[in-house]
């Protein structure tokens, strides 16, 4: 049977399972456009700006685990996915984007248009193509989720020139589309699994420092068997948040820059320190030399290009992290005798943690009069019982969001830990919430960064998703403004935002429900209207304490052990 | 070089497409690593490419290269053959102004096996096939010769015995 480019793609698309693409059309993908009006079966979501896109793709992969999909045009349609495609990069989120291109005899024409999208996403995407040949389309799709998903998972783009979105070739059954199988997924070494557990047995003050790559792998039920066989504390990155329960006695919240004292003491002070799809990123490590100096270290990593690269370690595993820990589990569970004697081994490594809990618990005091941020994360964490779905943008609100708000479960947080991108937020919340209709999902955000995405008021109102959209209001840049007053003796560059909208009225304007809280009675009396609303977003500004900082804090380039309480 | 750096002569099979080698240099580009020498060209079986990279760096570095190189997905091999048994050569044309010294020219050429190519007047294309730092000794030999330009492939490299690049 003999099928068009634009046939095959769609084709392609609804045999890799998917059924809701995110993306925004323009001259050079109109052919795929119009196949797509025939198929009322794959749902498109109208966006509007294509970064967004990406970031909803983005959110729908990170709540569900499967590659979110969006479609661009060529040129600038193309180039305004880059942020996109770098932030999903660096957290490793699986995504196929599919760009139009100007026709084959055009490209290098500096035609209209035109640009070299295959280039420019080099560095930010695992991997790309230029299609040439409609006879390699179906191929190259396959192929493309086949990558986005396996190994450490990343984006994927497939620019398609117009043209050949109307090329005929025959078409070739799912099955028998032949996809170069690249090595991607690495199957652990056994004597490297069993060094990293007999390491472990000799230990006395382990822990579990956990990342991304745990969410990744799926592998949080793996996680809490073994930690809750051998009573090791969990300390986990941000990206890492939800792989192990923020509930559960064994957690030490988050390590890192914002971390908790106590992970934080504890990644110091330990002696066996097990790194599970966790890199070593510097916003964890601090300054290097000082870092958890005392320990060996076990990393579990799916790409050998994360071992070793900024901390030396003395057993790497390489390998699928729960993979690797199914292993270890059967290990401990052989070693049932061991592992009576090491729970009384750490009894005093589980004192001098409780030690730290008691001097510095994550806590904060809410007076009367100002909303304080920490008071309205925590309240909505009260009022949704630690459930819902959380997205933010980047500031001090992501901050305090992973502090306060502790999540049961994995894929329920979604923020951009590597990239740091504003604007990533709001867009993540809307492709979250079309993928998990049975939750409530709120995005926490600042005064700066909804206003890098908030045109998407109009998609969501449209599609009817019932995001929260929780704006911390300081009136500033918040997170710049705190490292201008402890790092450039307060002089205050660029960080206020003069001019903000009135965002009750925005909201209304878009058809969206928009509430302020002013003082702290309010805060939980609007976040339950806004519960109520089940067909539309929701928009409440919180004004909150303009000059607060996030604490506790490790300052840039110090020790971990140099972290500020207050 | 710093002390702790090491020279590393590095063999990367990979996907005979376009866009290879923007992905394999980029990736040092954007890494911060260096090139000191590269070629390309294709293996006997069409579809894939043979690299050869002259680099340098720590040993940190170096494994870095190493892992960087696979995850690039049109890579399929990489061997660091500095820690190998291996040959090397490199092409090297020399254009110089010969004047009235064919005998000393004569010399060096036969003492390093090299070709005289070309002659036209007082110019002379000379060839020499050789490790490339022989090819240095060669540059060094021909100091009071006038040397117009200079062409280079950089070494490229073979492990000795039954060894083989291969996926
Ligand atoms: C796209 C982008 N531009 C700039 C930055 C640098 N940056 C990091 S945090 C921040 C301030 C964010 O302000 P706001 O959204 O109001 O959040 P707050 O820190 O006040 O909670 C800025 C500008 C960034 N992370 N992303």
């Amino acid at each position: 049977m003999k099928m068009t480019g634009a046939q095959i793609l769609i084709q392609g698309l609804k045999d890799e399972g998917v059924n809701l693409i995110f993306g925004y059309p323009g001259g050079a993908i109109l052919h795929v456009y119009d196949e797509l009006f025939r198929h009322p079966d794959m749902h498109h979501v109208l966006v509007r700006h294509e970064q967004a896109a990406v970031h909803m793709a983005d959110g729908y992969a990170r709540v569900t685990g499967n590659p979110g999909v969006a479609l661009v045009t060529s040129g600038p349609g193309a180039t305004n996915t880059v942020t996109g495609l770098a932030t999903a990069f660096m957290d490793s989120i699986p995504l196929v984007v599919i760009s139009g291109q100007v026709p084959l005899s055009m490209i290098g024409n500096d035609a209209f248009q035109e640009a070299d999208i295959v280039g420019i996403t080099r560095p930010c995407t695992k991997h790309n193509y230029l299609v040439k040949d409609v006879r390699d389309l179906q191929r190259i799709v396959k192929e493309a989720f086949f990558l986005a998903r396996s190994g450490r998972p990343g984006p994927v783009l497939i620019d398609i020139p117009k043209d050949l979105q109307l090329h005929e070739c025959d078409f070739i059954p799912y099955g028998d589309v032949e996809v170069r199988q690249r090595r991607q997924n690495f199957t652990a070494h056994r004597g490297q699994i069993r060094k990293a557990w007999d390491l472990l047995k000799e230990s006395h003050r382990p822990l579990l420092y956990v990342g991304g790559g745990a969410v990744l792998s799926k592998a949080s039920v793996e996680l809490s068997q073994l930690a809750h066989m051998a009573q090791i504390p969990v300390a986990m990155t941000l990206m890492g948040l939800g792989a192990f329960s923020g509930v559960d006695k064994q957690s030490l919240g988050m390590l890192g820059m914002h971390g908790s004292y106590y992970a934080n003491m504890a990644i110091t002070d330990c002696d066996v320190l097990v790194s599970v799809g966790a890199r070593f990123d510097d916003r964890v490590t601090g300054k290097l030399s000082e870092f958890s100096k005392h320990s060996r270290k076990i990393h579990i990593d799916i790409d050998p290009g994360n071992v070793g690269k900024s901390v030396p370690v003395e057993v790497p595993v390489v390998g699928d992290v729960k993979c690797v820990l199914k292993e270890l589990i059967k290990m401990a569970q052989d070693d049932a005798d061991f592992l009576k004697e090491y729970h009384r081994r750490l009894k005093p490594w589980w004192e001098q943690i409780q030690g730290w809990r008691e001097k510095a618990p994550m806590a904060y005091d809410q007076g009367p009069k100002e909303i304080t941020a920490q008071y309205v994360i925590d309240t909505l964490y009260k009022m949704t019982d630690g459930d819902a779905i959380v997205t933010t943008d980047v500031g001090q609100h992501q901050m305090w969001a992973a502090q306060f708000y502790k999540f049961k479960e994995a894929n329920c947080w979604c923020t951009s830990g590597g990239l740091g991108t504003m604007g990533y937020g709001f867009p993540a919340a809307i492709g979250a919430q079309l993928a998990r209709p049975d939750k409530k999902v709120i995005c926490v955000t600042g005064d700066g960064s909804i206003q890098m995405n908030i045109q998407e008021l109009a998609t969501a109102v449209e599609w009817k998703t019932p995001v929260i959209i929780a704006i911390l209001n300081n009136r500033f840049l918040g997170m710049v403004r705190q490292w201008q007053e402890l790092f450039y003796d307060h002089r205050y560059s660029e960080v206020e935002m003069k001019v903000l909208p009135d965002f009750v009225k925005l909201a209304e304007s878009y058809g969206a429900v928009g509430f302020k809280a002013t003082t702290p009675d309010e805060v939980p009396k609007v976040i339950g209207e806004a519960l109520k609303v089940t067909d539309r977003p929701i928009v409440i500004d919180f004004q909150t304490t303009l000059e607060d900082n996030v604490y506790p804090m490790v300052p840039a380039g110090g020790a971990v052990s140099d972290i500020v309480l207050a | 070089m710093n002390d702790n750096e090491h020279s590393h002569t590095i063999s990367v099979l990979v996907e005979n497409e376009f866009g290879v080698l923007a992905r394999v240099s980029g990736m040092f580009a954007g890494r911060g690593f260096n090139i000191d020498a590269l070629s390309v060209a294709p293996t006997t079986d069409p579809k894939l490419s043979r690299i050869t990279l002259i680099t340098h760096g720590n040993d940190q570095i170096i494994e870095q290269i190493l892992k960087q190189l696979n995850r690039l997905v049109d890579v399929l091999k990489v061997v660091d053959l500095s820690s190998e048994e291996r040959v090397r050569r490199e092409l090297m044309l020399v254009k110089i102004r010969s004047g009235n010294h064919q005998e000393k020219i004569q010399k060096i050429l036969q003492a390093y096996s090299g070709n005289l190519l070309d002659q036209e007047k007082n110019i002379a294309i000379l060839e020499f096939v050789q490790e490339h730092d022989k090819n240095n000794e060669v540059l060094t030999q021909l100091g009071d010769f006038e040397i117009l330009e200079t062409a280079r492939s950089g070494n490229i490299a073979m492990q000795t015995g039954k060894k083989i690049l291969a996926t």
